[in-house]
């Protein structure tokens, strides 16, 4: 089992940070676990928190009015869920919901974001990383428009 | 002259379709069905895995439609057919006990044999599965000569999906490592949401010793090989399956050329090395 | 075998196989233009015209001698023989729950094809391999094929938009014929016939004929070399199957879609376009269904239609599949070149599109580069 450090020094989202700047990141960070089915955050909820998913996979479910809630994205393994910590109103813009046991690392959003404000270097850096994460998601959705499936004939 | 031409001459037997008889209709989606089809007379057509037959409504027209059986235990033919245009719409509607023209099978075949003692990842998009089935079906019934065996399966939606149980009764029974998404879940989906491309990274295979099988629209075919070639995957071991449109469905009727290949004569299978530059040209 | 014929041998060709109900097809004058067609006597051949072709440009003007054949090649080409542009393949009827079809078997005759060009002669060798030669044959094509009997006849007067010496189809028949006969005006008006098969030299053995001489076989040689070196090499053929692969986004293809009204014309004169396509075509009773093949051309739109569209939309992509099948991937999918050089796609494109010309234009900048 590896090392929290490690983790999070092997992790994408973090290549390149200076050895200093992962200490601070690893500081505001913790193990968790989740159980299936287990609720993390609901639209709305204050995003003071991102996850690394090492084990399992977390659903994006939309509360549709009248209906049951859509899901409309899921998070697996090796990847980064939650940006909105970054980005204001700092609010969770979806139900998220663990679908099967999880394991991930919890950072302290606010804590990382308050540090930002006065370390600006740091600041740009997470940016810079977190925008390549939200862009990802945004091609990935774009792609799903296009239904490359050919359902639509026209 | 004419007698080389003659002792030379392929086959003459190739334009008459064969009265076949619907023994069995289901609807797979809203505008997708699978047909079970026996010879009025004579012996039936075996397709092999990977061959098409040119399916006849009477005075509607043909259509190339992928063999979908599962000949290792059946001789039935079966066919799913997604109603399109003017001929797919006519044999849609075709109901039990009438007769349709089928002839074939035409086209080459996936190259399933050869992939004997290696892993085999099939990856399906939309109705892209029935194609498919027939050499999912060979790996089943000879299970123990090849590796691991994964089926990736997207659709843009769960109501798009077809085979659906029977999918899911292989993933019970015989041991393939099955993963399946939408693009857009449904008030009861509870599975994975996004591209099938999602689900080629963790996928469980030896990408040193492996054979991959891609059917779907050429769209996702070219995003799926991309994805395989980034698992290292070499692009001769990515099989793909073209469409174009077909008139003669034997090579003498030129429509169906892309480049230098005729689809349904060095077709329809190909590996994405033999393939890639010339799908990459637009329009051609 | 060969021997001189004299000019009225030519009567006693189509004499003879008329008397064995054989039909005679051959170039005739219509509508300003050299045609094909069944005559009953040699009379009827183009005697004393030529034609003056360019860039979609024909007429026919007059000789000053009584050469029979002293004309390149007109509008049309023996495929409408072979290939014939609809052709009904099966009657399917609806019965007893089944399908019935039902081919088309009436007997039909022996046919001569009476004045073949070099050219066509190998565009007939070629559309052999595509119908005939591969794992599937047309069986009309080839029931066609079997009952014709071909007269080739050497080139003298290339016109201005031949280049089968480009592509080493002419202007003189090597093989691919039954007889062949080359019109020698030098000197006394004569033809050097040459035998090609047991069937030619049955025929040549039924006519009034002379012991060709040393002089005669030089006369006729001089007649294709002649036209060899008139010709010129318009088109360079060496490579050419790599160039186009290797420039299938050349923004020379803009400037021919601009020019090009994907007309269809230079499909429909080619002699090796082999495309079809198959109607399904009903009675108002509904109890029976034909199935017809009939010509089609790269160049509709519907051609490469399938559902979500047609896959060449734009007249430069059609344009480019036309231009490299021809003279690059056909030699992919059929192991020859599907060009002979004929010149008919530019007379009669009306736009005067020339094949050589675009070709050259793509060469260029590859030369260029180097």
């Amino acid at each position: 089992m590896k090392t929290l450090d490690t983790v999070i020094a092997e992790s994408p989202v973090f290549a390149g940070l200076t050895q200093e700047q992962l200490e601070f990141i690893a500081g505001c960070a913790q193990n968790v676990h989740f159980e299936a089915g287990e609720h993390i955050a609901k639209r709305g909820d204050a995003a003071d928190a991102f996850y690394l998913i090492r084990i399992g996979e977390i659903a994006l479910d939309v509360d549709v009015p009248n209906k049951k809630p859509v899901r409309i994205d899921t998070v697996e393994a090796g990847q980064v869920l939650g940006w909105s910590w970054l980005i204001p109103p700092y609010q969770w813009n979806y139900d998220v919901t663990a679908t099967e046991l999880v394991r991930a690392v919890s950072f302290d959003g606010a804590c990382i974001r308050d540090k930002c404000a006065s370390d600006t270097v740091l600041g740009f850096a997470l940016l810079m990383r977190f925008s390549q994460v939200i862009v990802g998601r945004l091609q990935a959705t774009r792609l799903r428009l296009l239904d490359i499936y050919g359902t639509d004939t026209h | 002259m004419a007698q080389t031409l003659t002792e030379t001459a392929g086959s003459l037997e190739a334009m008459t379709p064969a009265p076949y008889r619907v023994t069995d209709k289901r609807q797979d989606t809203y505008d997708t069905w699978t047909f079970e089809l026996e010879p009025v007379d004579g012996a039936p057509i075996v397709p092999k895995p990977g061959q098409f037959n040119m399916l006849y409504a009477f005075g509607v027209g043909e259509v190339p439609i992928s063999n979908a059986g599962n000949f290792q235990t059946d001789e039935r033919l079966v066919h799913t057919i997604r109603a399109v245009g003017a001929v797919t719409k006519a044999l849609c509607a075709a109901e039990v006990g009438s007769v349709i023209g089928v002839r074939g099978p035409f086209g080459n075949t996936w190259p399933i044999e050869q992939a004997v003692g290696q892993d085999v990842v099939f990856v399906a998009g939309g109705i892209g599965l029935p194609p498919l089935r027939p050499a999912i079906y060979h790996v089943i019934k000879n299970r123990s000569d090849y590796g691991r065996f994964v089926l990736l399966y997207g659709a843009r939606t769960p109501s798009d999906m077809v085979f659906l149980d029977e999918v899911r009764g292989w993933q019970r029974e015989y041991d393939v490592d099955l993963d399946l998404i939408v693009d857009v879940g449904d008030t009861d989906w509870k599975g994975k949401v996004g591209l099938v491309t999602k689900l080629i990274p963790p996928a469980n295979f030896d990408a040193d010793d492996a054979k991959a099988f891609v059917v779907g629209p050429e769209i996702m075919m070219r995003f799926v090989a991309q994805g395989l070639i980034n698992r290292e995957l070499p692009p001769e071991a990515i099989n793909i399956s073209l469409e174009r449109t077909m008139r003669c469905g034997v090579g003498l009727c030129g429509h169906c050329q892309i480049g230098p290949t005729l689809v349904c004569r060095d077709g329809a299978c190909y590996t994405w090395d033999q393939v890639a530059d010339f799908l990459a040209v637009k329009e051609l | 075998m060969r021997a001189v014929l004299a000019p009225e041998a030519l009567e006693a060709i189509v004499d003879v196989l008329r008397r064995r109900d054989w039909r005679v097809i051959a170039p005739t004058v219509r509508d300003k233009a050299i045609v094909y067609e069944e005559i009953a006597s040699a009379a009827e051949l183009p005697v004393g015209w030529k034609d003056v072709q360019g860039p979609g440009s024909y007429r026919l003007e007059r000789r000053d001698d009584e050469a029979r054949f002293g004309y390149a090649v007109g509008p049309q080409s023996w495929k409408r023989e072979l290939l014939a542009p609809s052709v009904r393949l099966l009657q399917i009827k609806r019965t007893n729950g089944s399908l019935e079809a039902a081919k088309d078997d009436a007997e039909r005759k022996r046919t001569a094809f009476f004045g073949v060009r070099p050219c066509e002669v190998a565009a007939i060798k070629i559309q052999d391999r595509v119908l005939v030669g591969g794992p599937y044959a047309d069986e009309d094509y080839l029931a066609r094929r079997k009952r014709s009997f071909i007269i080739a006849v050497n080139c003298g007067e290339p016109a201005a938009n031949c280049f089968c010496a480009s592509m080493g189809t002419g202007p003189k028949a090597e093989d691919g014929y039954d007889l062949v006969l080359t019109e020698i005006t030098d000197g006394s008006h004569r033809f050097l016939a040459e035998t090609g098969t047991d069937e030619g030299a049955e025929l040549l053995a039924e006519l009034a004929q002379q012991p060709a001489t040393d002089a005669d076989v030089a006369a006729a040689q001089a007649v294709t070399d002649g036209a060899r070196e008139r010709m010129g090499i318009t088109l360079e053929r060496e490579g050419v199957h790599e160039l186009l692969l290797d420039n299938l986004e050349h923004p020379r293809y803009d400037d021919v879609a601009a020019r090009c009204l994907a007309c269809t014309n230079c499909t429909l004169a080619c002699p090796t376009c082999f495309c079809t396509t198959i109607d399904d075509v009903n009675d108002l009773s509904g109890e029976s269904a034909g199935r017809v093949r009939r010509w089609d051309s790269c160049f509709t739109l519907q051609y490469s239609e399938m559902h979500g569209g047609g896959t060449r939309r734009e007249t430069k992509s059609r344009y480019r599949q036309w231009l490299t099948h021809k003279l690059s991937t056909w030699h992919d999918q059929f192991d020859t070149l599907g060009c002979v050089g004929c010149g008919r796609c530019i007379t009669w494109c009306p736009v005067g599109i020339d094949i050589r010309e675009e070709v050259a234009a793509i060469r260029a900048t590859q030369e260029a580069k180097s």
